[in-house]
């Protein structure tokens, strides 16, 4: 147990300053500083509001992840941190103070992919990641399917959105009923006293021809145009909206195109087994469905814990101790933060 | 010879600048070679700066950082690099004001009477602050009235002063030629001020002159505006 690699993670690709401490695929600590509430004022995250708030709370969480995992940073084997992809100003705070703790503690570095380490989280959370297996990474910037035979060095895409992240079209629904931000826990919660099938909402690049042109990817963003006109004509009929069940109508439309199409490429690809990960993975009714759906297909789902979803420094250090026992070679100190780093390149 | 080594760093300006001090004088100073691209020079950077001093992290006694103002995304990369190595190596870490660095450098080639001293803020602005030349411990030193502030390079009351750095360069017809010495702040300068408080006589240093906590100074709000109406799609 003891000769497994103590990592410690860095993540700072958007409003969440994460650290996190494991050994091997034991969860240390998950300290997580958020800058959320800073940015509900202006409807989404503002990227310098959000590098600042890096910046201010580098230390502190650093100094908290070491108590809570009750080590000292003398111990720690190596460092691993996102250097991509994500906001531009806010992985370079990451990714500079992970260079002076590689540089202070004589200590390999590792940059490593946001959405793979997603991936890997799960090690945490229920050990050895089955390989081959097909993941599906939804949130605010992100919604991926993606093929999986080794999260450390092999990660293949094979659909995305070409609009909106299943997260943003949560943030643009709540914020046109009024719920306010960030909207995916919002409507979760009003979804839960409304009718899923109240309103038929469209599925995006679901019909005959976008299953042949986009088998695998997806589209949000005429669904959240499909709801503002709902709510519109109603406004202008001058009746009241059901918040509750618009709610619950269009997440119904997001998790079943989300969970029908992430269940298709495990069976074309003959993968028995689904990991999902990201902030929309912590919804509720995605996690239902997803569980319903794979065990009618023999599938095996995995999901951590929500709290291990969301963005957090955990999830790097897993991907980073994966590649320290796999003999991956460190990054150079030049590492850059690379904001549209490609899913494929899984260690810069 | 004393057993202190400062190892000192900015990143406020386009241009990547270390160094390491003794306690008496700069020992090595070096600066990137490219312009931008903080974060990838930086740490390269510490560790040739270390090298050529002779000395490894184990042998630095203190950190001390240009705290700017300056572009933001660059200056957060030294101020991150700075707390965190006095953090991971239990060191102090000090924040000296960028624009005192180019002072320094205007006095140690020949400046003794008032001046501005300006850098590149961005969107034709600058960063400036106004400086009295004064002796301390028998050394010509720039002092720095009041905090800096950043202007439209027309909207300052120059009062005639003759200025110096990156800003005095970029706008010469209202600044004039900028003072000799180096345009883009110098870690050497930072670490030689941040020394000239530490050797203060009294422990408690209860007026510091050039040392400052090590906090960003932004002088701007984030650029953001509250966006919590609805687009309407309906016409």
């Amino acid at each position: 147990m003891s000769d497994e690699p103590l990592v410690l993670g860095l993540e700072t690709s958007c409003d969440e300053t994460g650290v996190g401490i494991v050994r091997g695929g034991t969860l240390l600590a998950d300290a997580v500083a958020s800058s959320v509430d800073q940015h509900a004022r202006f409807g989404g995250v503002v990227p310098e509001v959000a590098s600042r708030a890096h910046l201010e709370a580098m230390v502190p969480t650093l100094r908290r992840a070491c108590a809570d995992a009750g080590v000292s940073l003398s111990d720690v084997d190596a460092i691993a941190v996102t250097s991509g992809p994500g906001l531009s100003g806010a992985l370079m705070v990451g990714v500079a103070a992970a260079k002076a703790l590689a540089l202070a503690l004589g200590k390999p570095l590792y940059g490593v992919n946001h959405l793979a380490a997603h991936v890997a989280v799960d090690i945490l959370e229920h050990g050895p990641l089955p390989e081959p297996a097909i993941a599906m990474l939804v949130s605010g910037g992100h919604s991926s399917l993606l093929y999986v035979p080794d999260v450390s060095y092999d990660v293949q895409p094979i659909g995305r959105t070409i609009d909106d992240a299943a997260g943003e079209a949560f943030d643009k629904v709540a914020r046109l009923l009024g719920l306010g931000f960030p909207g995916g826990p919002l409507i979760d919660k009003a979804a839960r006293e409304g009718d899923r099938a109240a309103i038929r909402f469209p599925r995006g690049l679901s019909a005959a021809h976008d299953m042949r042109d986009h088998r695998f990817d997806f589209s949000f963003s005429g669904l959240k145009t499909a709801v503002a006109r709902w709510v519109e004509q109603r406004e202008a009929e001058g009746t009241s909206v059901p918040v509750n069940d618009v709610s619950a109508s269009f997440q119904e439309a997001v998790v079943d195109v989300l969970t029908r199409k992430a269940v298709l490429a495990c069976q074309e690809n003959g993968v028995e087994h689904l990991l999902i990960g990201g902030g929309v993975a912590a919804n509720s009714r995605l996690r239902a469905m997803a569980q319903e759906r794979c065990e009618k297909q023999g599938i095996t789902l995995r999901v951590p814990r929500p709290g291990l979803c969301t963005d957090n420094g955990a999830m790097v250090a897993a991907l980073g101790a994966r590649m320290v026992q796999t003999g991956r070679t460190p990054s150079d100190l030049t590492l850059p933060a690379d904001s549209s780093m490609p899913v494929t390149l899984v260690q810069a | 010879m004393t057993d202190e080594l400062t190892l000192a760093l900015d990143t406020a300006s386009a241009m990547v600048s270390v160094a390491v001090h003794d306690g008496t004088g700069v020992v090595a100073e070096r600066s990137g070679e490219r312009s931008g691209k903080h974060a990838e020079q930086l740490a390269p950077l510490i560790e040739e700066v270390l090298t050529e001093a002779g000395a490894t992290r184990a042998d630095l006694t203190g950190i001390v950082t240009g705290v700017g103002p300056g572009p933001f995304t660059g200056l957060r990369v030294g101020l991150v690099t700075a707390t965190v190595l006095g953090y991971a190596l239990d060191l102090p870490v000090r924040g000296v004001c960028s624009l005192d660095a180019v002072a320094l450098g205007a006095v140690q080639h020949g400046a003794t009477t008032p001046f501005i001293a300006a850098t590149d803020a961005r969107r034709r602005e600058v960063y400036w602050a106004r400086y009295e030349v004064t002796k301390i411990d028998g050394v010509l030193v720039p002092v720095r009235e009041g905090l800096p502030d950043v202007s439209a390079p027309a909207e300052l009351e120059l009062d005639g002063l003759p200025a110096a750095g990156r800003g005095a360069d970029l706008y010469p017809d209202i600044f004039g030629t900028p003072l000799e010495g180096p345009l883009d702040p110098s870690a050497g300068a930072l670490a030689s001020l941040a020394h000239l408080d530490l050797a203060q006589p009294d422990p408690a240093q209860p007026n510091p002159r050039f040392l400052l906590d090590p906090e960003p100074l932004y002088l701007r709000r984030p650029d953001a505006q509250a966006n919590i109406t609805r687009k309407r799609v309906l016409k």
